[in-house]
């Protein structure tokens, strides 16, 4: 285990900062999470929005006793499963390899 | 049959057992885990050595409190879809702690929000502020549980007196105590996972009962409980019950959505949880477990708002001591009788005492690791030990506070307290993590305009607003100071304007201060996506 409180001099931050991997690394991570919580934003906004000013578009009943309001809201669990699983999926393959690598590189040259 | 007090069929002597027995258990099991606690790390972050696992099931138990649980099922039982929207918005609010906030934090900080804001700045103005804004959400987040402790115990125990209910108000904050200066977060969040475990499998006991009595089918319980209401019971299914009156209302709902949302991943209590696991990945799958079983649970509170409606009726509920909150236990007496009564009653107990301890122990946190070691000691960290023993003496006060705001704001509306934490939160806060994490430019000044402004615009306007004073005490949800009248600012959430304030204080503060780190921002963002050089697990 290494020693992060007296450990050797520190890596060039700016330098990694610049290199290409470290650029694809960020671009990975913001190019998903950026646009993907302006989606859900929006799509909850709308939601939001919808209830509180669509009263009657959202009593519309569906089948049963059910209502587009009742669904709209469902809907709103099955896309927050949805995103945490794209996201999961996306870490996993594009951004933990690249980061994994650039941590080793830091660390294995403190040692 | 006493039927003076309590909820009618309530059996105080097998409401107390079940409580003290979930008491004895983890009071257990904390000093088990003292045993293991020696050092700082160990106090403020568990030793970083929870799974993801873990940790996901103990967020939930931080994050599902009492209000989560009485809260929004009763709301669903007499407003119907209107308390619906609560837990959409609580439930959305984790997509931002996954996606912007969880691993970046695990990777740059070491054991308090503090750590992470101050990384490039100046140490000692950032982390003090951070430190007040812990301590103000943390105070009214506190607030609202112990208050609604009074309450339940009113419901429950058949304690009406205000004596009575303060005495166990007192029983309540002082367990809570020995769980935190005893246990540490080892020791907390060892609680949360038990009182989330019972939570969790309570909630599904009862859904799936309800359920069972109308065929599975839901269509066939919302039925149900429009028909028990009769007359106009079609309401329930519809929104806009609580909030579409006016136009006013309208736009409080609009501000209470948007601080629920941005709220969540600004809540100190939250974010210190992220420290306990040894890396980002596990920070990862924590929220992602903590998403799952939030969701889910929320899901439970649907049935059981509509299955309190159509089994015991909001006629009932409304008559009943507590109101709204006695919908959840109402329907566990109609359930199961007096045996799930009593469950249910020793759960919501825990539930509360559960949040409050890890509430306590991030306020006692920021207060040594922030204040006192960084602050006043100007970070010499020469003495870990003194920095545990102030955090166990701030633990103590806060402790003290709580038990005493809690017997002061006791009758007080939970759900307003509640919301209230969550608005502090995103409007102090989130703008600052987030301008933190990925804004280059961002700098001393910006961090301070952006919490204290956050803060004292959020704060300003609450004191304005109809839900300090203004609406009578013949209202549906009168003022804190029903006879007084200072009112001028219309919404009773303030988020709507303090968040976006907020934001633009961060901004405006950044660009007319020429202080600029760009070296310190590459150190940041490098260590924060890739985990170079974050603190590991400490190994037993």
């Amino acid at each position: 285990m290494s020693t992060t409180d007296q450990g050797p001099p520190s890596p060039d931050w700016e330098t990694i900062q610049q290199s290409a991997e470290f650029t694809q690394l960020r671009r990975r991570l913001r190019g998903f999470v950026f646009p993907m919580t302006i989606a859900f934003l929006a799509w909850y906004l709308l939601y939001v929005l919808l209830s509180d000013y669509a009263h009657d578009f959202m009593s519309t009943k569906v089948f049963g006793n059910v209502n587009i309001g009742l669904i709209f809201g469902l809907l709103q669990f099955v896309s927050t499963f949805l995103i945490t699983w794209l996201y999961v999926r996306h870490a996993n393959r594009s951004l933990d390899p690249v980061a994994d690598k650039i941590r080793e590189d830091i660390e294995g040259g403190d040692r | 049959m006493n039927l003076a007090a309590g909820v009618e069929g309530s059996n105080t002597a097998l409401n107390i057992g079940i409580f003290g027995l979930f008491v004895v258990i983890t009071l257990y099991i904390v000093f088990r885990a003292s045993r293991k606690s020696k050092t700082a790390v160990d106090y403020y972050a568990a030793g970083h050595s929870f799974t993801g696992v873990q940790n996901g099931v103990a967020i939930s138990g931080d994050y599902l409190s009492a209000a989560s649980f009485l809260g929004i099922a009763g709301a669903i039982a007499i407003n119907g879809y209107d308390g619906f929207l609560y837990s959409i918005g609580f439930l959305v609010a984790w997509l931002i702690a996954l996606l912007l906030v969880a691993e970046l934090l695990r990777n740059t900080g070491k054991y308090t929000m503090g750590d992470v804001l101050s990384f490039r700045m100046q140490q000692r103005p950032v982390r003090a502020a951070a430190a007040v804004s812990t301590l103000v959400v943390s105070f009214f987040y506190l607030l609202a549980q112990m208050a609604g402790a009074g309450g339940l115990v009113a419901l429950l125990l058949g304690i009406t007196n205000k004596a009575g209910q303060a005495l166990v108000i007192a029983v309540v904050g002082i367990i809570m105590i020995v769980y935190v200066i005893i246990g540490g977060m080892r020791g907390t969040t060892w609680v949360q996972i038990i009182k989330a475990t019972l939570l969790i499998a309570g909630a599904f006991v009862m859904t799936v009962w309800v359920l069972g009595k109308s065929g599975f089918n839901l269509s066939e319980l919302l039925g149900d409980a429009v028909a028990k209401v009769g007359e106009g019971g079609e309401k329930l299914l519809n929104p806009g019950a609580q909030y579409g009156k006016t136009g006013t209302t309208q736009l409080d709902f609009v501000s209470l959505a948007l601080a629920l949302v941005l709220g969540t991943a600004g809540l100190p209590h939250v974010l210190m949880r992220f420290y306990t696991v040894p890396s980002a990945k596990e920070a990862r799958k924590s929220v992602v477990w903590a998403i799952v079983l939030i969701g889910i649970f929320y899901l439970f509170t649907l049935v059981l708002g509509y299955g309190a409606g159509a089994l015991v009726g909001a006629d009932a509920i409304k008559a009943a001591p507590g109101k709204a909150n006695s919908a959840a236990p109402l329907l566990a007496y109609a359930l199961g009788g007096t045996v799930l009564l009593g469950i249910i009653a020793a759960v919501a107990f825990a539930t509360i005492l559960a949040v409050v301890a890890g509430l306590t122990i991030t306020a006692s946190a920021s207060f040594a690791h922030d204040i006192y070691a960084n602050v006043i000691k100007k970070g010499a960290a020469d003495d870990k030990a003194a920095e545990v023993r102030v955090a166990r003496i701030t633990a103590l006060v806060i402790g003290a506070v709580a038990i005493v705001g809690g017997i002061i704001a006791n009758g007080q509306n939970i759900a307003f307290l509640v919301a209230l934490a969550f608005a502090i939160a995103a409007s102090a806060n989130l703008p600052t993590i987030l301008y933190s994490l990925f804004w280059k430019r961002f700098n001393t000044a910006g961090a301070l305009w952006s919490i204290y402004g956050g803060l004292v615009v959020c704060l300003v306007l609450i004191v304005f607003s109809p839900a300090v004073s203004g609406k009578p005490a013949t209202a549906a949800t009168p003022s804190m100071f029903p006879n007084a009248d200072f009112h001028w600012f219309p919404l009773e959430n303030p988020g709507l304007v303090s968040i976006p304030v907020s934001f633009l204080l961060g901004w405006l503060g950044t660009i007319l201060s020429k202080e600029r780190n760009d070296a310190k921002y590459a150190e940041m963002e490098v260590r924060s996506l890739t985990g170079a050089h974050a603190e590991k697990a400490v190994a037993h």
